[in-house]
């Protein structure tokens, strides 16, 4: 019998469908696979096989009665930021510990309304701040890729690294994921796999824990292209409870795929050849832009000249927010409580154990930037980058391009307990340099394979568009793909 | 602008993360690598810019001013450390 977990959504679909399977064979061979890998590639932070496998049952009842929804019976993993009724959710923190909500997360209400299965939570840098999911309070997550000829661990990247490496490894056919600054996007790049931050607005963040809410963005990591789209398509919706999300219908993303590129302008920005890039990633963004070329697109220099601007405005705003957000954990409500002497001493005792030290470095951050005399001098001074941030992206699309090509990361995966990383905080924020003035102007991107580096470790290229374009980056992403090829890692675990 | 360790320790009380004498001594340093890297920003000219509000253009959507929801007190206090007949426990406040 073939491996059922090697298959996309879209092929798992069809075999659902022609009854060549059942849901829950294709559920159990998921649940046996992270079985198997779990111990080693640490991406899931609580595995559901009961409610698995009651949700596939239900499935195969749903196809036999020719009842079956867009996802009927395809089983996903659910990153831990995502509400989830009575399962665990925690955002990987230490702090909401046993939280179990009563409610359900409106993206993963979407998913199981049209028949998908829940495995299980994913692991991810907690509350979703850090870019190697390094600071989970459940220990790093294994990238399931490695270097030619090297038995050191990589990082999947982050926050959504667990995402990232559950789908790269076969752990799921499907994950939810999030992204504030990147954190869809470089752990695609750093795996292999398809991630789209779509427009903010476009999936609602009701139910989803809040980091930064203005830049926060629920969106897919898939297999490929096509699995992508068909994710986003089920997750993106208005919804009353979050009145950011916008009420415009949602298109059938994948009916964009294999539409012509003809006559399309993409724009190449100057600013992103940064000082030290490596010459692959500068490779492999002429490769992208000859296949475009190859495609029938008009590829056009651009210049978006705020652009190094958008890491440290984003530096600002992002603590900021999450300083506010984040208040609301105080040991009274939900999680840990650790006793104190009063009130105060407890909310300082609990919030002093329940936090990870990057956790706390950019709560004081943002507490500073906020603190009476520093508002004006920070935080409104970085909200006012931003508005130029985005003036830029505009004049861009003005000026007729359509979409824009930029590498996803500076570099491909780096080490675990990288020292160099470790010891300089703003090092690796250095990773979202790409991915981060996206987030800051709220437009769509995302990140596709595009190439193996010297090493043999997969690299992405970013696709830009207009807000609620998605389709556009959809189209253009096929292109690459296919051009490109899919890649997959050799089994380790 | 910098942070002495007086600063660092103001904050995290605002913040109310309890921080001992080591931590706060080494959170000094990296909060000021972190401010040293966001300095740049004072570069550039914003005269006449204003600050962004909301990411992308649209009105914010009001609801009916109806009640809609409720009656979930158990619900509320499911995940609480400490309840009591749908109170939230807290350490005693008032004397």
């Amino acid at each position: 019998m073939t491996d059922l977990t090697r298959l996309t959504i879209a092929e798992a679909r069809e075999k659902l469908s022609a009854k060549e399977i059942k849901a829950v064979e294709l559920t159990d061979a998921y649940l046996s696979a992270i079985e198997a890998a779990n111990p080693a590639i640490n991406a899931y932070v609580a595995v559901t096989p009961d409610r698995a496998r009651e949700m596939a049952k239900a499935s195969d009842g749903r196809i036999a009665a020719g009842k079956a929804g867009s996802l009927e019976g395809i089983p996903l993993g659910i990153k831990d930021l995502f509400a989830t009724e009575g399962v665990h959710t925690q955002a990987a923190s230490h702090i909401l510990d046993g939280f179990k909500p009563r409610y359900e997360s409106t993206v993963t209400q979407n998913l199981w309304n049209d028949g998908a299965v829940m495995l299980g939570k994913l692991n991810m840098d907690e509350f979703a701040m850090g870019s190697s999911n390094e600071t989970s309070y459940y220990g790093a997550v294994k990238n399931p890729w490695r270097a030619r000829g090297s038995n050191a661990d990589l990082v999947p990247g982050g926050s959504s690294g667990g995402s990232a490496a559950a789908v790269a490894a076969f752990l799921c056919a499907g994950a939810t994921a999030t992204d504030t600054g990147g954190s869809i996007r470089q752990p695609a790049a750093f795996t292999g796999t398809v991630g789209i931050k779509p427009t903010y607005g476009r999936c609602s963040r009701w139910g989803v824990v809040a980091f930064a809410s203005s830049l926060d963005q629920a969106g897919p990591i898939a297999r490929d292209v096509r699995d992508a789209a068909i994710l986003l398509k089920s997750m993106a919706s208005v919804d009353a409870k979050d009145t950011t999300s916008v009420d415009l219908p949602v298109p059938d993303y994948e009916a964009s795929l294999g539409q012509s590129l003809k006559g399309m302008r993409i724009g190449i920005p100057r600013e992103y050849r940064v000082d030290g890039m490596p010459e692959e990633i500068e490779a492999l963004w002429q490769q992208g832009i000859a296949w475009l070329k190859d495609a029938g697109a008009d590829v056009i220099d651009i210049s978006l000249p705020h652009t190094k601007y958008a890491l440290p405005a984003y530096y600002i705003v992002a603590p900021a927010e999450a300083s506010s957000n984040l208040a609301r954990y105080d040991g009274v409500r939900y999680g840990l409580r650790v006793d104190g002497k009063d009130i105060v001493d407890m909310y300082e005792k609990t919030r002093a154990a329940g936090f990870g030290a990057e956790f706390k470095r950019r709560i004081m951050i943002g507490t500073y930037v906020l603190s009476a005399g520093y508002y004006d001098a920070y935080y409104l001074q970085a909200q006012k980058v931003r508005t130029l941030i985005k003036r830029d992206f505009e004049l861009a699309f003005n000026a007729g391009v359509d979409a824009i090509l930029t590498p996803a990361t500076p570099s491909s995966a780096f080490g675990i307990a990288d020292e160099d990383l470790a010891s300089d905080p703003v090092k690796m924020y250095l990773n979202d340099i790409f991915t981060v003035t996206v987030n800051m102007a709220g437009l769509p991107g995302l990140s596709v394979p595009a190439g193996l580096d010297h090493k043999g470790l997969p690299l992405g290229l970013q696709l830009i568009g207009k807000p609620f374009e998605e389709e556009t980056l959809f189209k253009t992403a096929h292109v690459i793909e296919k051009a490109a090829g899919r890649f997959s890692p050799t089994r380790w675990w | 602008m910098s942070v002495d360790i007086a600063t660092v320790k103001r904050v995290a009380r605002l913040a109310r993360i309890a921080v001992s004498e080591e931590e706060a001594n080494r959170m000094t340093g990296e909060l000021n690598g972190i401010l040293g890297f966001v300095e740049q920003l004072s570069e550039v000219n914003v005269e006449g810019v204003e600050p962004m509000t909301s990411v992308t253009p649209m009105e914010m959507r009001k609801r009916e001013d109806v009640v809609n929801d409720g009656n979930k007190a158990d619900d509320i206090v499911a995940n609480a450390p400490a309840s009591d007949r749908n109170f939230f426990q807290v350490p005693k406040v008032v004397e």
